[in-house]
């Protein structure tokens, strides 16, 4: 009884041993995780507004396991991205390349940007000119005017009384 | 301080730049806007060029690649496919067939495009379904975009003896009998 006991516990060891030992030859396949890392980075022609790693067509599913291949052989992301830019163009990659007329997608929002906050800060720049003009006695040309009116509209009407 | 010299606004050559960059910016978006929206080549109009570098074990007269001009005199018949195309399949033994029955004449030459499918995938099909024309990846997808088609797969061109668009057939042919005929049409002409 304690001889079976003993072996019992020698099996039950083995397979805790071996658990790990599997796990770990399994570590060198790609996981989904890997796989939709560069998939989410790509677009397929087929379905051009959804990206790869949620897209539900069988073409999709292919380009995953392409990738899936790649990452399988060694190959490293950007082997990887490269390789689908020569094989189906540029247009597959979810960021265009910084090159040629690309770099207006790049340029053109920071400069509107920049020149948006160039015009608020000009303007409130004004505005507060403005407001300490005033608070110091200041009266601007218009107001000048209508006050000069009120003078005369309020003396003509002490003449009629 | 003045009125005037308040309201003094940015000055000329600022806003020439400003307009200047403005009316660039709607130049470039209208150009690629009219580029996205231009027609699919049509029939009767000259069939853009393109040169097929041909899937391994594939050559076109010893060559691993095919130019379509190299090809004026003789009907051409190009066939966009994938291999995740169900209708691709069935046409697949329909499009083989009228090959091997028009290869002998010369006169007719098909070409197969493989349309964003994996290279795997592509040589799998084209081993499954035996298919000996000359077959090649669409790289870059330079050629489906040179004939702006974006409908799908299988669609296929026929190009004339002049090298003009002769048809353009979307979906696939249901039986021999029909590609036969207009490929025979096409040669009457």
């Amino acid at each position: 009884m304690k001889s079976r006991s003993f072996l019992l516990f020698i099996v039950v060891f083995a397979l805790t041993l071996l658990g790990p030992v599997e796990a770990f030859a399994q570590g060198s396949a790609p996981s989904d995780d890997d796989v939709n890392r560069i998939a989410k980075e790509l677009y397929c022609p087929v379905c051009e507004n959804t990206p790869l790693d949620v897209c539900p067509t069988q073409a999709c599913a292919e380009w995953r396991e392409q990738i899936r291949l790649m990452l399988a052989e060694g190959k490293t992301d950007a082997e990887i991205k490269q390789y689908f830019v020569d094989y189906y163009g540029a247009r597959v990659l979810a960021e265009p390349p910084r090159q040629g007329f690309n770099w207006l997608a790049y340029l053109v929002p920071p400069v509107l940007i920049a020149f948006g906050i160039f015009v608020l800060a000009r303007t409130l720049k004004g505005w507060a000119k403005h407001d300490i003009t005033e608070s110091h006695g200041g009266e601007s040309e218009p107001q000048a005017e209508v006050d000069e009116y009120v003078r005369r509209l309020e003396e003509e009407l002490h003449k009629r009384q | 301080m003045s009125l005037q010299q308040q309201k003094r606004g940015v000055s000329l050559w600022v806003q020439m730049l400003i307009w200047l960059s403005i009316t660039g910016l709607l130049v470039l978006v209208g150009l690629g806007l009219w580029k996205a929206q231009r027609p699919m080549v049509s029939v009767g109009s000259p069939a853009p060029d393109f040169n097929l570098t041909l899937f391994e074990g594939y050559n076109f007269d010893g060559a691993p690649s095919v130019k379509l001009s190299d090809l004026r005199g003789r009907l051409v018949v190009i066939n966009f496919w994938a291999s995740w195309c169900k209708p691709c399949e069935q046409e697949a033994a329909v499009l083989e067939t009228a090959w091997r029955l028009y290869q002998p004449g010369g006169e007719v030459v098909f070409l197969g495009i493989a349309w964003t499918d994996t290279e795997p995938k592509s040589k799998a099909f084209l081993k499954r379904f035996d298919i000996t024309y000359p077959n090649g990846p669409d790289l870059g997808t330079r050629i489906s975009q040179l004939y702006n088609r974006n409908l799908g797969v299988p669609e296929t061109y026929f190009i004339g003896r002049d090298g003009l668009l002769k048809h353009i057939q979307i979906g696939p042919f249901s039986s021999v009998s029909q590609l036969q005929a207009l490929i025979d049409r096409l040669l009457a002409e």
